[in-house]
């Protein structure tokens, strides 16, 4: 580092110190005005001051003040918090941004190459601290996303008795390989676990079957029929029914049904339940002796 | 959406937001629900295609006009490996994939004009149409 430059980083340094009043006030404002209304003043008030206290602390430090671990720790926290808190990228970033506009307003350029050159190491390093706010904000909202994710796969996917011997799969939304994959599992699992011989895969909230659905599905009936149990294909609405026959998708000898009641009539019927209407309109149930 | 959109197609999330797109623009278009469902179909169909045999790829969303008739286009390119036998690849059941071989062939049904262009290494271009009847 050159001469001018050193004094010129000495000199931010100095001012940071000794201007910290109207800099940090000036600071509190500007990230105060770029997140109005999300947080309280009292909060920022307490995260910006042990910002700026760990920055004044990391120039003593031996090492660059931009990796202070102290620092870069506080900064993590800041923009973990904000982008759990739903604050938009800007607002985030404005708040290490900030800080370079309030200590330009208070440097009293005097056009010298030493106040020139303070300014630009200072502006690198907020710069840098600016960045890594910004990663640790996108890590934080991927990790959100990926944890949706995941919930999502959880939640929508719970395979449900229907009858003695019956179970169903209410089916929502998008079907890919990986959800495929936990719906198989879960079917297959409970199947042998309530000793099950019929399944119902009911489709009606499954906005499109493509190929890849269809493949899934038909993956799946095979599946269930190695161990024993037959499979009935429910919800096929008419434009469903229109564009897997367009799209020349045979479905075999699997059983499939317009409605989920459909499905279960045909399943009591094979398993040998047969409803009857009473007088008085009473369903009574009785299962035929073979 | 008078103006065409340009998608992205680089993984599994994008083909969803390409059906959800495509289903918009659909209704918008008035095509009636089992033509919305065939174009959506063949949007997911031709847009894992792009993704699965070229890595990716983008699709142009857009509305076409022929006299009074409205219609949806969607152009899907990727500079992937291209096509060599593109009369085999358009044969049903036919599949280097391991899927069901009918994604290419299926939307070509499903759609009211289908134009497949592609060389060894020349990557693939597919435009379809449906019209609003």
């Amino acid at each position: 580092m050159s001469v001018s430059a050193d004094a010129g980083r000495h000199r931010i340094e100095t001012l940071l110190a000794t201007n910290e009043d109207q800099i940090f006030r000036r600071w509190l404002e500007i990230a105060g005005a770029s997140s109005s209304g999300h947080v309280d003043r009292g909060n920022l008030n307490g995260q910006l001051r042990e910002l700026y206290n760990a920055l004044v602390r990391s120039f003593g430090d031996s090492g660059r003040p931009g990796e202070s671990s102290e620092l870069r720790g506080l900064l993590a926290e800041l923009s973990r918090n904000r982008a759990r808190q739903g604050f938009t990228p800007t607002e985030t970033a404005t708040v290490v941004f900030g800080l370079k506009e309030a200590v330009y307003e208070s440097t009293g350029d005097d056009g010298s190459s030493e106040a020139l050159q303070g300014f630009l190491w200072f502006s690198r390093l907020v710069d840098d601290l600016g960045l890594f706010t910004m990663e640790t904000y996108s890590a934080t909202r991927e990790k959100i996303i990926l944890d949706q994710a995941e919930q999502l796969l959880e939640l929508s996917t719970p395979v449900v008795k229907l009858w003695e011997g019956i179970v169903a799969v209410p089916l929502v939304g998008t079907l890919d390989s990986a959800r495929t994959q936990v719906v198989m599992e879960k079917l297959l699992q409970t199947l042998v676990d309530t000793g099950s011989e019929h399944a119902v895969i009911d489709i009606t909230g499954v906005p499109a079957v493509d190929t890849q659905v269809a493949q899934h599905l038909l993956k799946t009936v095979v599946a269930a029929r190695l161990m024993g149990a037959e499979c009935v294909i429910s919800g096929i609405r008419p434009q469903i029914a229109h564009t897997i026959v367009t799209l020349g998708i045979e479905f075999g000898d699997i059983v499939t049904k317009a409605t989920l009641a459909d499905a279960l009539a045909h399943a009591l019927r094979e398993s040998g339940v047969e409803i009857v209407r009473n007088r008085g309109s009473r369903v009574a149930l009785r299962t035929v002796e073979e | 959406m008078t103006t065409p959109a340009e998608m992205p197609i680089h993984g599994n999330s994008d083909i969803v937001l390409i059906r959800q797109r495509v289903r918009t623009a659909a209704v918008e278009v008035g095509l009636s629900l089992v033509d919305q469902t065939k174009v959506v179909t063949a949007a997911s169909e031709l847009a894992r295609n792009a993704l699965v045999y070229a890595g990716g790829g983008q699709v142009r969303i857009e509305v076409v006009h022929n006299g009074v008739r409205r219609g949806l286009r969607l152009a899907f390119s990727d500079d992937g490996p291209g096509i060599p036998d593109l009369d085999q690849a358009l044969t049903d059941g036919w599949t280097t994939g391991g899927g069901l071989g009918l994604g290419l062939s299926g939307s070509r049904r499903l759609m009211d004009e289908f134009e497949l262009k592609s060389a060894p290494g020349e990557g693939t271009l597919v435009t379809v149409t449906k019209w609003a009847r």
